[in-house]
């Protein structure tokens, strides 16, 4: 029998995974974008999983609501990503260090 | 409550929304030409939107009577006070952009884009949201609405290298800052009960499970980001000296602001029947960012990057306020964040009249050597401003220091009162070295571009009340704040 707690703990890797993946990836910009995505995706599996336990529809609509930002914010990071590149001809994340301090 | 008494409670957003729509439109008609007569017409519709909340908040409300459309907003006189301030800072932050952009060698490149008065307006809109949200699902959207029109905005000079750098550190630590607040927002709703705040703190109490204890550390971790305390400070003086200066003025203003006020609601709002769970986190968080603010910006050469230290250090007096955790905490932070952004907008101000022929920026304690020889005006401003940020009397950033020492004291944190003292002498010592180099040093007379009449108007104004003029509003200021902490604390 699958549980709400099975739920949890994939949340629980994806969520990790996704804040691994920002701060080990020392390659390309693109990858932190998805490990964002993967950040999303583990909140989103905790609404769900929460909501069905429940029988509480809020958890659902939060989902929803989710998808429709981190669609947005895709957006506009691959976009600021865009002119990144056309600046600087490089989406390495070692090379984003015109300022240090 | 019916839908339309909702409707005449968000009426401020409503117009903003509607602004932020028709300028997008007349922006994308008219192209950048269009862009001074824009900003002009964000300006008053920031004006008008900030004149619809003097009524109430000249009377002051809280209770039921503030929820519109059913508990997802909250609008007392709490969320209109933060409100007011962010319409000021974002009215400040349009009237410098136009000198800045379109300098003397601005060509294609560097000219003012008709967009930037739309995004302020759209940010200043998820501000507003943000700081009546009741909901964590109205938190995130303001949130997010804010923070997606910050993220272009830093990086809105699409040609300058160091600005799509900021745009793009702010984006990648502001998506992992908001993916860590909804992480705990979601554990917070399955192991209480709901996400609108009543009844998140109706299951939170009793003995924290660990479910919630993890949700009320993630939700508090990416509040910290979102406001720069330490140990989430990071990107702060990257993204500060990356983003174009008008920008710069405006994140370390408006969305400080809008953050602060929101982290004041979760924790009293929220998180207010489990005061021991989160008091020591925000003392630390508090103590940590005005020791780390006041010895990371001594060495700092860049006059950007050290405005970001002194922001952190600044929030972390804000969050010392907040970490008394009652109403004369609460009210004593809105005092100091008041004063705090009026020193900021000053400062920035100062910074953006440093140019040079072609309208090019002079950032670096190097360039403002005997500033006070060539340019005295700017430099005694930039004097009362820099005592002023140390706290030295009797400017009045002495008083906003005063106030939330007294309420530190007052509630018995003697020891952490006078660890801040201590951290905001080291702090003194890079406000000083502005002095030092204004008026000690041999003249190089590098400043030489025209500054606008708005930055003048802006320079002397926020001057004047910081000056020991300013003790003159602190009557009334301390009143309204009195009104708008307490407003938190009334339960509905």
């Amino acid at each position: 029998m699958i549980g709400i707690e099975h739920y949890l703990v994939v949340g629980a890797i994806l969520f990790v995974l996704g804040v691994l993946g920002i701060f080990i990836n020392r390659k390309n910009v693109i990858v932190i974008l998805m490990s964002v995505e993967l950040i999303l995706l583990a909140v989103n599996i905790n609404l769900v999983a929460f909501s069905a336990f429940k029988g509480d529809l809020v958890g659902q609509i939060f989902a929803m609501f989710v998808l429709t930002v981190a669609a947005a914010e895709a957006a506009i990071g691959l976009a600021i990503l865009v002119i990144y590149y056309r600046g600087r001809g490089t989406i390495a994340v070692d090379d984003v260090n015109r300022m240090k301090g | 409550m019916d839908f339309s008494a909702s409707f005449l409670l968000v009426m401020p957003e409503l117009v903003l929304t509607a602004a932020g729509l028709i300028l997008l439109l007349a922006a994308a008609w008219g192209g950048d030409k269009a862009a001074r007569g824009i900003s002009i017409v964000a300006s008053l519709v920031f004006f008008a939107v900030g004149l619809m909340l003097v009524p109430s908040l000249h009377t002051g409300v809280d209770g039921p009577d503030t929820l519109a459309f059913g508990g997802l907003l909250k609008i007392d006189t709490f969320a209109l006070f933060a409100k007011a301030l962010i319409y000021l800072a974002a009215i400040a932050c349009l009237v410098v952009a136009p000198a800045f952009f379109n300098g003397p060698a601005a060509g294609e490149e560097r000219g003012m884009r008709a967009e930037y008065p739309v995004l302020i307006l759209f940010a200043a809109l998820g501000m507003s949201i943000m700081v009546s949200a009741n909901d964590f699902m109205t938190l995130y959207l303001g949130l997010e609405l804010n923070s997606l029109a910050s993220y272009v905005l830093a990086s809105i000079l699409r040609k300058d290298q160091r600005s799509a750098e900021a745009g793009l550190k702010y984006f990648v630590l502001g998506a992992l800052a908001s993916g860590i607040l909804l992480y705990g927002m979601s554990l917070l709703y399955g192991f209480t009960g709901g996400t609108d705040f009543a009844s998140v703190r109706a299951g939170l109490d009793g003995e924290l499970s660990i479910g919630q204890l993890f949700g009320l550390i993630f939700v508090l971790s990416g509040l910290a980001f979102k406001i720069a305390a330490v140990p989430f400070h990071m990107w702060t003086p990257d993204v500060y000296e990356g983003a174009p200066t008008p920008v710069t003025m405006f994140f370390s203003t408006a969305p400080k602001v809008a953050a602060v006020a929101l982290t004041a609601r979760v924790v009293f709002e929220v998180f207010g029947g489990q005061v021991a769970a989160w008091q020591q986190i925000v003392m630390f968080t508090a103590l940590a960012s005005i020791v780390f603010g006041a010895l990371g910006a001594i060495g700092q050469d860049n006059l950007k990057r050290l405005l970001a230290y002194s922001s952190i250090n600044n929030i972390g007096f804000i969050l010392l306020g907040l970490a008394v955790a009652n109403a004369a905490g609460a009210s004593a932070m809105l005092v100091y964040l008041f004063i705090y952004v009026v020193m900021s907008l000053g400062s920035f101000t100062a910074l953006l009249m440093l140019r040079d022929e072609d309208g090019d920026l002079y950032e670096t304690f190097a360039d403002i050597r005997g500033l006070a020889v060539t340019r005295p005006v700017i430099a005694w401003m930039l004097l009362v401003q820099m005592f002023s940020l140390a706290g030295i009397p009797p400017l009045l950033g002495f008083y906003s220091k005063f106030v939330i020492f007294q309420a530190t004291v007052e509630a018995g944190l003697v020891a952490f009162a006078a660890i801040a003292i201590a951290a905001s002498v080291i702090g003194a010592f890079y406000y000083i070295k502005f002095i030092k180099v204004m008026f000690f040093d041999d003249a190089v007379d590098l400043v030489k571009g025209k500054s606008g009449s708005g930055h003048w108007v802006l320079l002397i104004l926020t001057g004047v009340i910081v000056s020991p003029l300013g003790y003159l509003i602190t009557g009334s200021l301390k009143d309204l704040t009195d009104k708008a902490a307490a407003a938190l604390f009334v339960a509905v």
